[in-house]
């Protein structure tokens, strides 16, 4: 039998990693398939591309037509690298808050950066229908951030601890959501559809601007969260054990949550309340890989931008109208999650 | 003992709050005359077919969920777990939905007949898979395919309501939750189903309260877990498919009631329940005289009326209760 476990340790640096020995050979399976329905999904739509040109248009060679590249570079692209970011951002995040707070049933949504960032974005598209789309990101990501520090600082009693947060997060998401179907439910029926296809999450119609506004929340957060997942190991076995352990318990997960908020916050700000990845992309990580978190956060990561890649293009393909991704990260994701939790028992 | 006998008077006492409160202005003379001489004048019919009616629809609909609320958590052992968890009411809301989208728009009646359907399809798929997956029927498996379950019936249901904005349009509101506009006869049709359910949650209160303690604790204390489980789901079921056919999804009562319960009077399944019960009747009775009075003569849906009263509450007794380790 051949090791279980990979170690990594950089000299000169004071990170190590400790990862299961199946982990690369996923992440390679999964970037192939992500890779796979990039290319697809770039040839899709009113105007088919074959995938050969595809190729050799994002690779800068010459092609057939020289109407490709503004397609693909300009229209298309954009909107694909948003779906793959905004789904690592969430699974990475939603991997986080799980660790945090040792709960299957937690998500990013659970220190409210979904529910805030709909509230302000509902607010502005029910209440405000004629404001500037344009600054509807900045209203989600203030939302966001402002309901999660809430929850954070209306859960601190002389220290944080996850079932405090849990609850008062569970609290306070019922009153933010409740306000949000308030205008749901009494709002102009066409600015609520439009809502409701934000409350979705959707990347339609996104420019490289967002995509070059996005990737540094997510790659320098993902690092980070990288970097802090043996912390995450250790506050996973409980408060009382990491502190013996020598862990700066309120500061790391102080840190942690942050980047959490971070990741979830930008990533909702750009695609709308995209809900399942968060939730069950940690799920499927750990099915595939297990549960230590360096190798998990990765794997969790590649899992969540590949759903969403996937997502989007059945969304543009099954039905004569476009169906948020948000929508179809759920109706693909969850059977096959289910599929996963069955099929395990063998083992 | 005391205390549940004080919750009820409370509770009789917002019945009563309840039957002269609302659009119009009704005295408790009228209502009393109502009851015992009734001369088919347009106050005594509002009484005897509006305000009655709702107000023990709330009552009943109100202690059904938090009682299935709190066996829910019981059972998984997760202070995040309520009846929607095993997908009752996105099951629910999935077939009300779908029924509109296919017939068109639909009395009340017809709603909580695929109401009542699509609780207990979702909630017995959540059982069967976790019961197949490994480990078989753990807290953890029921938590996580519940979640996924309820995931996955939740994305169909907004494609319909986006892909038509008809659909929208005639069920947002049944969609918000809400008690007002039932008949009695309503209540009438699904009574048994809530009474089967709260028989079943009462015997089952000890074997919950063991259960609680874990499984391992439970079966070495002579617990049939296995039984127990079926069990308190078919109480759920019908607590709770009821409880979403008469009044449409309403999410918060049976997360945050028996959260409170448990901060007043312990781990003790035996009290937690009738406490539960007693409280969630009072809550939503609150809530939905609120939902007539606040904005008269515009009414709100009770289901987004009551986290705007409740939630508060609730922080404040986290902070209170929930001491730091």
């Amino acid at each position: 039998m051949t090791k279980q476990w990979l170690i990594i340790r950089l000299k000169g640096f004071p990170v190590s990693f400790y990862i299961n020995r199946q982990v690369p050979g996923i992440l390679l399976a999964i970037a192939l398939l992500t890779l796979a329905g990039i290319v697809i999904s770039l040839g899709y739509g009113e105007y088919q591309i074959p995938p050969l040109e595809v190729i050799k248009t994002l690779l800068g060679l010459e092609t057939t037509n020289p109407d490709y590249p503004f397609i693909i570079n300009t229209l298309r692209l954009p909107r694909i690298l948003v779906a793959f970011l905004v789904g690592t951002g969430l699974a990475i995040a939603g991997t986080i808050i799980q660790g945090i707070t040792r709960n299957p049933l937690a998500a990013p949504g659970i220190i409210g950066v979904n529910a805030g960032a709909s509230l302000s974005a509902v607010s502005l598209l029910v209440l405000f229908p004629n404001a500037p789309i344009s600054i509807l990101p900045f209203a989600a990501m203030v939302g966001a951030l402002l309901v999660s520090l809430l929850i954070y600082f209306l859960a601190w009693d002389g220290g944080s601890s996850p079932i405090r947060l849990i609850l008062v997060g569970v609290g306070f998401n019922l009153i933010v959501n409740a306000i949000t179907n308030l205008m749901v439910t009494f709002g102009d029926i066409n600015n609520v559809s439009q809502a409701l296809v934000w409350l979705a999450g959707s990347v339609y119609g996104r420019n490289t601007e967002q995509v070059l506004a996005l990737l540094p929340w997510i790659g320098i957060f993902g690092i980070l969260a990288l970097l802090l997942a043996g912390e995450l190991n250790t506050l996973n076995l409980g408060d009382d054990t990491a502190r013996c352990l020598g862990s700066k318990v309120e500061w790391q997960r102080g840190l942690l949550l942050l980047t959490s908020v971070a990741l979830a916050g930008a990533s909702v700000a750009t695609a709308g309340a995209v809900g399942f990845v968060g939730l069950m992309a940690p799920h499927l990580g750990r099915q595939l890989v297990g549960s230590s978190h360096q190798g998990l956060l990765p794997v969790a990561g590649a899992c969540g931008g590949m759903l969403v890649v996937w997502a989007d293009l059945l969304g543009r393909l099954l039905f004569a109208i476009e169906l948020p991704c948000g929508i179809i990260t759920a109706a693909i994701g969850a059977p096959y999650f289910l599929y996963l939790l069955i099929q395990n028992r063998a083992q | 003992m005391s205390g549940l006998i004080a919750s009820l008077l409370v509770l009789i006492i917002c019945l009563i709050i309840s039957t002269i409160s609302g659009t119009a202005d009704i005295s408790l003379n009228q209502v009393y005359a109502a009851l015992t001489a009734y001369d088919g004048s347009r106050e005594h019919l509002i009484v005897r077919t509006v305000r009655i009616p709702r107000s023990l629809i709330a009552i009943m609909v109100g202690a059904a969920l938090a009682v299935a609320g709190a066996l829910m958590q019981g059972l998984t052992r997760n202070p995040l777990a309520s009846p929607s968890i095993l997908g009752v009411n996105a099951g629910a809301a999935f077939a009300v939905v779908i029924a509109t989208f296919i017939f068109g728009n639909n009395s009340l009646y017809v709603y909580a007949g695929f109401a009542f359907a699509g609780a207990g399809l979702s909630a017995i798929t959540v059982y069967t898979i976790s019961s197949i997956s490994r480990g078989g029927l753990t807290p953890l498996n029921l938590t996580i395919a519940g979640a996924a379950i309820t995931a996955f019936i939740s994305a169909i249901t907004s494609a319909i309501l986006i892909l038509s904005q008809k659909t929208l349009d005639e069920i947002r509101f049944w969609l918000a939750g809400s008690v007002a506009g039932r008949e009695i006869n309503l209540l009438i049709q699904v009574l048994p189903y809530f009474a089967l359910g709260l028989i079943l949650a009462f015997a089952l209160s000890r074997q919950i309260t063991l259960l609680s303690l874990g499984e391992d604790v439970a079966k070495g204390l002579g617990v049939k877990t296995a039984r127990i489980k079926i069990l308190s789901a078919l109480s759920i079921i019908l607590l709770a498919g009821g409880s979403v056919a008469v009044a449409g999804p309403i999410g918060f009562i049976g997360l945050i009631i028996p959260h409170i319960v448990r901060f007043l009077v312990g781990l003790d399944y035996r009290w937690i329940l009738p406490y539960a019960a007693v409280f969630g009747a009072i809550l939503l009775l609150v809530a939905d005289i609120l939902a007539r009075i606040v904005l008269k003569p515009i009414e709100l849906p009770v289901g987004l009326v009551m986290p705007l009263i409740g939630a508060p509450f609730f922080i404040y007794l986290i902070k209170l209760k929930v001491n730091k380790k």
